[in-house]
């Protein structure tokens, strides 16, 4: 664990974007092989009063604790990696991430989420989107049961 | 204290290692049967197919599971009902020949995505009891006995020697084997077991293995609960489960078997093979979400598990504290549920099966045992939950660290917690009053808060110690008392009152004698005095909701039908309402928590593709548990007397008790037995206790009348053949066995109301043989 230092996130330019949906596109090409987006994306762009919003994992961990199989665990680099041949689909992750991006589409039972690949930011074709190196450190989060009773 | 994120690899928990020449042990096998199968997978729920071994014979089969047994029985408990019929004679008994171990599941059981949903419901003719006792229980076995083929497991007859029953789903094989080198202690065997039978040396392999065992204790006592295992990857230890009333594990050993194995290559989310696994995961993530955001300001289950129970227990006076003579104890507060939260281990899936984020399973992990056998050695307790902690004060013990060493013992020698703890306490109590002492129980001081002793009295009975008392006192507190009432070494009325226990089972750890309708939750039970038919203190009680006599007869209807579906289906009562939906407090029926009532109907008809309505759960319930209770008449109990209860549980025995609540008791005789205040300042203490008592046994008489009205039984208790066809049962023999029990007690004048009603007060009918008519 302490091996691991910093880990990739998306960095989000709202200001930037036109809410084509390109990266969601790209990114359920990657979950799911096909260019749906939506339910399929694990990097959601919601259109609110101001313009858009980015929804996506920070790869903060709290679901780490969560999976009673070891399905999901930190890689190498950092990422929180969810082995669907591991999960038993039982949601508790997705249940339990504060933020929803832990996703789960009707198409299977085991959930996916961001794995800061960067299709997503490939394919915006207004650079709205950047990978950015954060320290672990500081994104890391647990179970809110180790606070106190 | 780990701090979270820990890589699972890299967890320790600092309990002792053990080194066993698995291959060693596993070379002295001999397989003295074995069957082939093919696992044909699940359709909605049901593996449609029944497991039978019988170790008399060394015979192993497949029986079918039809679409009228689902029908009728629905599955789980039901199915155990059904196939205990059809083995089973009214004379069977615990030890006899036929006698069956029956493990079943249920269509839900097995599903990951809904908290709690990985119960196994077991039964069998109880040693306690001698009628049928059924306990539900956690751990993996259920779901990979299904995953593996099979919707139940019945096992009849005797092994002449130490025996493993290997379930294999792997390679889809059954067999028997001896199994002469293997401890017998759960806590060592089911490790040894698990590795023994994993298909490789890694812990995922070994999740996918489940035991179910009991230990010595079990061997010597009537106590004997089933440890059913579930292998936990961070800890590295396969954790154990009980199924702890009624002596399941007595029968286990009674039947030679050390322990049963089942194992899975693999399963997944989808693996129970749902109609519809998006509503499923829909209806399972909604109240992943509740426990999220709602469960550290309810029960904080996730937390504590169950011990948050216990300081709202001595709050309201209803925690047993020697031997239920009190509610409550000045030093209660040692063995609140935060000296435990200090003890618990933090940030781990807790979940006794997957997917339940509940999560109320908490460990101490690398806790040094002080006593017997296994002194010294470091180990992981699972527990201690409510009832446990609740034996704890029962005893008058108020040490978490004597708290978790009775724990860490019972389950090992698998010894159901409950009874062992509670008839400890009586015991006790039995000894402050001299009626037992230090040579009557075979050089132990058995007193209150003698924590020493109370271990010691379960080593010995581990070790099969032939002391008289030992050897008595092992087989629980109905024996006792006709022991000490036979010996004449005490008032039998005092013995009869105080001894906690009704059928032969020992009461669980409320104290109820200020709520009629959990004394009927208690004593108008199927299998004995257990709350998981129904808990309405705070209802009745507290919240004064059920003020009538038929308003508790109506929740002593609903609340055990409500409460069996869950053994029907393989689930876990817990997340019905230890959650609550935020807006719960505004509906029409809180008690009944409609928010979750609408999930169960949902989740039942996404695994299994019905269409059924809350109405209908109850239905399936209903026909389940009148068939139990026909099944107990058939076993000639299930009558009015058989739901006696000791008037411990209803008031005060003692007048140390009377004085301990006199203010709430002299209140009573004013305002509900119309005594002046006047009169109550003349009574002496003996006097006013005979009122109460009198008063009290005639109440709950009366709530038996409108209990038995309202389940549609006779005033016996006995189901009747009318009811039974309503239901959709037509099975001769047990029709026309109603029907002759039913003439019998009319000749003997049994059939007639129990309680004395005043005249502005009406039994539930006038009409005689009322249910004729229906």
């Amino acid at each position: 664990m302490q091996k691991i230092k910093t880990v990739k996130i998306l960095k989000f330019y709202p200001e930037k974007c036109n809410g084509c949906l390109e990266c969601e596109k790209a990114c359920s090409q990657i979950h799911f092989k096909t260019k749906e987006g939506g339910d399929k994306s694990a990097i959601r762009i919601l259109k609110n009063k101001d313009g858009y919003q980015m929804n996506v994992c920070d790869q903060r961990g709290l679901c780490l604790d969560m999976c009673p199989v070891g399905a999901l665990t930190r890689r190498k680099n950092g990422i929180v990696w969810l082995d669907k041949n591991i999960c038993i689909g039982c949601q508790a992750c997705v249940g339990f991430c504060p933020i929803g991006a832990m996703r789960k589409s009707d198409a299977r039972i085991e959930p996916f989420k961001c794995i800061s690949c960067g299709s997503c930011v490939r394919a915006c074709p207004e650079n709205a989107l950047e990978l950015v190196d954060k320290k672990i450190n500081e994104v890391k989060e647990v179970v809110y049961h180790n606070l106190g009773v | 204290m780990v701090k979270g994120q820990v890589p699972i690899e890299e967890y320790k928990t600092g309990n002792t290692k053990h080194a066993w020449d698995g291959k060693k042990i596993k070379a002295a096998h001999k397989i003295l049967a074995e069957y082939t199968f093919k696992n044909d997978g699940i359709t909605h729920g049901y593996a449609n197919k029944t497991l039978y071994i019988n170790l008399s014979k060394a015979m192993i089969k497949e029986k079918p599971v039809t679409p009228d047994m689902k029908k009728k029985f629905t599955g789980g408990r039901g199915f155990g009902l059904k196939l205990l019929w059809d083995s089973i004679q009214p004379t069977t008994r615990w030890n006899s020949e036929e006698n069956e171990l029956i493990i079943t599941t249920g269509p839900l059981c097995g599903t990951t995505q809904y908290a709690g949903s990985g119960k196994s419901l077991c039964l069998t003719i109880s040693p306690s009891t001698d009628i049928i006792c059924d306990s539900n229980v956690g751990g993996f076995f259920g779901p990979y006995l299904k995953f593996a083929g099979f919707d139940a497991v019945e096992i009849q007859g005797k092994s002449k020697e130490d025996v493993v029953i290997v379930i294999d789903g792997e390679s889809q094989k059954i067999t028997i084997e001896t199994a002469p080198k293997e401890e017998t202690n759960s806590h060592l065997l089911n490790e040894q077991l698990t590795h023994m039978y994993a298909s490789d040396d890694s812990d995922t392999s070994r999740q996918k293995v489940s035991v179910v065992s009991a230990g010595k204790g079990a061997e010597h006592s009537y106590w004997g609960c089933l440890n059913f295992s579930f292998y936990d990857i961070r800890r590295k230890v396969p954790r154990m489960k009980q199924a702890g009333r009624g002596g399941l594990g007595t029968v286990l050993r009674d039947k030679k078997i050390k322990a049963i194995v089942t194992k899975v290559d693999r399963f997944d989310g989808v693996s129970n093979n749902p109609a519809d696994p998006v509503s499923l995961a829909e209806v399972g993530t909604k109240l992943h979400k509740e426990i999220r955001d709602l469960d550290r300001y309810q029960c904080n289950m996730r937390a504590v598990g169950t011990s948050h129970l216990v300081e709202i227990m001595d709050e309201y006076d209803l925690l047993p504290t020697e031997n239920y003579r009190f509610g409550s104890f000045p030093k209660a507060s040692r063995i609140y549920s935060p000296r435990f939260y200090d003890l618990f281990t933090k940030v781990i899936p807790d979940g006794c099966w997957h997917g339940c984020t509940m999560a109320c399973a908490k460990t101490v992990d690398g806790f040094t045992v002080m006593t017997g056998p296994y002194k010294g050695e470091k180990v992981t307790v699972d527990g201690p939950e409510y009832e446990t902690i609740g034996c704890g004060a029962n005893m008058s013990l108020w040490d978490p660290l004597w708290i978790l060493e009775f724990n860490f013992y019972c389950d090992t020698y698998g010894l159901d917690t409950i009874s062992t703890g509670t008839a400890i306490a009586f015991y006790m109590e039995m000894y402050e009053y001299g009626i037992l002492n230090k040579e009557r129980c075979g050089g132990l001081e058995l007193c209150f808060g003698n924590a020493q002793a109370a271990l010691e009295f379960m080593h010995r009975i581990a070790q099969g110690d032939d002391n008289e008392f030992i050897q008595i006192a092992s087989k629980g507190v109905r024996r006792v008392k006709d022991w000490l009432i036979k010996k004449g070494w005490g008032d039998p009325n005092l013995i009869n009152d105080v001894g906690m226990e009704s059928k032969g089972l020992e009461y669980s750890e409320y104290v109820t004698k200020e709520s009629l309708a959990m004394q009927g939750g208690y004593g108008l039970t199927l299998k004995g005095p257990q709350h998981d038919e129904a808990w309405l203190i705070f209802m009745d009680m507290v919240n004064n909701a059920i003020p009538t006599f038929a308003d508790k007869a109506e929740a002593l209807h609903y609340f055990p039908m409500w409460r069996t579906w869950f053994g029907l289906n393989g689930l876990c009562k817990l997340p019905w309402n230890d959650v609550e939906p935020a807006n719960n407090a505004e509906t029409d029926e809180p008690a009944k928590v409609p928010g979750h009532v609408q999930n169960y109907v949902e989740y039942q008809n996404a695994v299994t593709g019905w269409n059924v309505d809350k109405q209908e759960l109850i239905l399936q319930s209903e026909r389940c548990y009148n068939w139990q209770r026909a099944m107990n008449v058939w076993l000639g109990r299930g009558c009015r007397t058989d739901d006696w209860i000791p008037y411990r549980s209803m008031g005060p025995v003692t007048e140390m008790e009377y004085l301990s609540r006199s203010e709430r008791y002299d209140k009573q005789l004013v305002e509900q037995l119309n005594f002046s205040k006047k009169e109550v300042q003349a009574m002496d203490t003996k006097t006013k206790i005979k009122i109460i008592y009198d008063h009290r046994q005639n109440q709950y008489q009366k709530l038996a009348d409108a209990v038995y009205y309202r389940r549609g039984w006779t005033p016996n208790g006995v189901p009747t053949p009318q009811k039974m066809k309503q239901l959709g049962f037509n099975d001769a023999t047990m029709l026309s066995m109603l029907q002759k029990k039913i003439d019998q007690d009319e000749k003997n004048g049994l059939n007639v109301w129990g309680g004395t009603y005043a005249d502005d007060e009406k039994p539930p009918t006038d009409e005689p043989r009322y249910w004729e008519n229906w």
